[in-house]
């Protein structure tokens, strides 16, 4: 039967072409914390902007299917460098996005360095990623502590809060935000009359608060994060501190803290933030699908973050014509950003994704409208004030 | 002390089981020898590594009686010298590993010198209380690099030769150590040491009136327990190449129990069976749509509820109950 045995030969030879057009689709790693305390500001709100710069995207990249996975690293280094090096080496990940923790997010920065892969941070906050650690094929796009840190002392003293009282968290991060602050506090004119330093995870702030009630500074800064910002602003509630007279300055906040305390806790705090949902138009526009598909919550910086860095990594590999993280991130360098969440804003070489910043109050109850109606703008920062300046940078990319 | 009572009789009858087990390691080496064609290696690896950690452990809780809230500090202590001794002093990772031991010992010998004075629930609360201490001093010193941790820590080469960049020889670097830190915990638990171990464990007052100065060998299991822990911590800094705070919290220490209870206390393969459970939940899970601390929270207190010796506890319960028919 030598044409039964042809046709089979056919066949077998067509279907071994065929396998590398059968190869799986390009998959972004959406590389996130679905069960712990980063939920709220990144987890399935990160999934969900995401898959939508897939969706008006077109879902295809160079012809091939585009596809977003997701991830729960449980905020544990060891699950998330497994996860991501096993995404890349069998599930043809081309870039991995978000990624709450600065530990996690150094750890899948190495991993991507090595294998040519896109790392699209949004969450992650620790200036060090476009620092010392700064890598290639890295875009950090929404903020970092330095940004929030130095765009809301700046702004403060020249809104005239001249002196400023630090309660800070004692460790590196605590002490890198209160020398970044206290930097652009004294920069713009203004002095640092008093600190105090408390362990992680206090549940009793009243001595520190007490000490900067009577302080007579105009402004306490609160740096530290999380749960600590969150005790520190209700006790200070309690304590009269706003009423009194002082302004409270959160150093690290998310529109989604804020909902998590309430307005009469938190009003007439004053933070710095990437993203508001209601800054015009094409921001509500923006929001308005993003709550469809969250049962009606608003996004949160870094929601908005994910949106804006996927669509734009989608433009640029395919303006590149390849998947290779340091060719789209190269083309990024070169490409036009700008969108309702890019506001100004270029790829440095260091991989820092500058563009504006703003400065924003806590609304008080009654003047809120309306659910999530909780800040009022007081001021754009320009993104070259918000961010560390190049000549300042460690990044070993960065040529002087 | 009655033989009956202990799961283990302490010297083994010669009888015709020898041969059989014998044939059994083998399978099980076999085994892991060939995992990494079927199975992720670097998922495995971290099994073998939380297996031995959790070993380590069930060495002091299975076998002495001791309950230890504090191993995370001998872990991720561990695993940070290492760390540093690889990165930043350049040791070669062989030598990286054997500074993270001794300062495991170093560790091990401060803190066991300090909770052995006390028994049973103000035990495990002195460990913990000093392990927290040892969790404050990593999160604060400057070579720790805080929140951020050691990353970037090169893998090397093993003895100048082998390079461990090479995922299949970290494998079986990996596997080696591994196999070295279960035959150590073996050779310790059938000796005639292991015994006066768990005759503390079964009645150390017993123990004090024949004679035995037993602090002095409770302090012995305790740092040979943290060593063996400090072995699986420098390991993963090495498999991972970082080391975090994540390894000395008191959420590490909680887990190793969680896979030694899961597993089978006072079992040999215990320990290795529970940590690779947790491990395969934590990794399956994360891809999935469950939610990890929940589904595992809930194996716990089925393990708990049904299986009270844990999983290799109740299996050898149940062939010791088919042989006496």
């Amino acid at each position: 039967m030598p044409f039964k045995s042809t046709i089979l030969a056919a066949a077998t030879s067509a279907l071994l072409a065929a396998t590398p057009a059968l190869a799986e689709p390009y998959r972004l790693g959406v590389l996130t914390d679905m069960s712990g305390m980063n939920f709220d500001l990144a987890g399935q709100g990160s999934v969900v902007a995401a898959q939508m710069a897939v969706e008006d995207f077109g879902g295809k990249l160079l012809g091939e299917p585009v596809e977003v996975i997701v991830g729960d690293h449980q905020n544990k280094p060891d699950v998330g460098s497994t996860l991501a090096r096993r995404w890349i080496d069998e599930q043809n990940v081309k870039a991995i996005v978000d990624v709450p923790t600065s530990s996690v997010a150094m750890a899948v920065q190495e991993i991507t360095r090595n294998a040519d892969v896109a790392f699209l941070v949004s969450t992650a906050g620790s200036s060090d990623l476009t620092g010392k650690a700064c890598s290639p094929t890295t875009a950090q796009w929404t903020w970092d502590t330095y940004a929030l840190a130095n765009g809301t002392g700046r702004a403060i003293t020249e809104e005239g809060g001249k002196k400023w009282y630090f309660v800070t968290v004692d460790y590196t991060f605590g002490h890198a935000l209160e020398r970044d602050t206290s930097e652009a506090v004294l920069a713009a004119g203004g002095e640092v009359v008093g600190t105090v330093r408390h362990p992680r995870e206090t549940t009793d702030f009243s001595s520190y608060l007490l000490q900067a009630q009577s302080s007579g500074a105009d402004v306490v800064a609160l740096a530290n994060s999380s749960g600590d910002t969150m005790t520190a602003l209700k006790q200070a509630a309690e304590y009269g501190i706003t009423a009194s007279g002082q302004r409270i300055a959160g150093m690290l906040l998310f529109l989604s803290d804020v909902h998590a305390v309430g307005l009469e806790t938190a009003q007439g705090l004053t933070l710095t933030t990437g993203f508001y949902w209601d800054l015009d138009d094409e921001t509500r526009a923006w929001s308005k699908r993003f709550g469809e598909r969250m049962n009606g919550k608003m996004p949160t910086m870094v929601h908005a973050g994910v949106y804006s860095s996927v669509m734009n990594y989608l433009k640029a590999a395919e303006a590149a014509g390849s998947v290779s993280g340091k060719a789209a991130i190269d083309k990024m360098r070169t490409m036009d950003i700008n969108d309702f969440f890019a506001r100004n804003a270029r790829l440095r070489e260091d991989g820092r994704m500058v563009h504006d910043m703003y400065l924003v109050q806590v609304k008080k109850p009654e003047e809120s409208k309306g659910p999530w109606d909780y800040y009022k703008v007081i001021r754009t920062i320009p993104g070259d004030q918000a961010f560390r300046p190049l000549d300042k940078s460690e990044c070993p990319l960065v040529k002087k | 002390m009655t033989e009956t009572s202990l799961s283990h009789p302490i010297v083994e009858p010669a009888t015709g089981r020898a041969p059989l087990q014998l044939l059994a390691v083998c399978i099980g080496i076999a085994a892991l020898v060939a995992a990494p064609m079927f199975f992720y290696p670097i998922f495995v690896m971290k099994i073998l590594c939380f297996a031995l950690f959790a070993s380590a452990f069930n060495l002091l809780l299975g076998y002495t009686g001791l309950l230890s809230f504090g191993h995370a500090a001998f872990f991720g202590g561990a695993a940070y010298v290492t760390a540093h001794a690889a990165k930043v002093w350049g040791f070669p990772p062989e030598l990286a590993v054997v500074a993270g031991v001794s300062s495991a010992i170093v560790i091990g010998a401060v803190i066991g010198f300090l909770a052995i004075r006390r028994q049973g629930i103000y035990f495990a609360m002195i460990t913990l209380a000093l392990s927290q201490m040892f969790y404050f001093f990593c999160l604060q010193a400057p070579f720790t690099g805080g929140e951020d941790g050691i990353q970037g820590v090169p893998r090397g080469k093993l003895f100048g030769l082998i390079d461990l960049g090479q995922t299949m020889n970290m494998y079986y670097f990996v596997l080696g150590v591994f196999l070295l830190g279960i035959f150590a915990i073996w050779r310790i638990v059938n000796s005639p040491f292991g015994a006066i171990l768990k005759s503390i464990r079964e009645n150390e007052t017993r123990a004090i009136s024949l004679g035995l100065s037993v602090n002095a060998y409770k302090l012995s299991a305790f740092v040979m327990s943290a060593a063996i822990a400090g072995l699986a911590g420098s390991t993963k800094a090495l498999i991972f190449q970082f080391a975090t705070l994540t390894d000395v919290t008191w959420q590490m220490s909680g887990e190793v129990i969680l896979m030694t209870l899961m597993g089978g206390i006072g079992t040999l393969l215990g320990p290795v069976v529970g940590a690779g459970l947790v491990v395969t939940l934590q990794n399956v899970l994360a891809t999935s749509e469950f939610p990890v601390t929940v589904i595992t929270g809930a194996t716990f207190m089925l393990c708990v509820l049904a299986f009270r010796r844990g999983i290799v506890g109740e299996f050898e319960a149940a062939i010791d109950r088919w042989k006496r028919r």
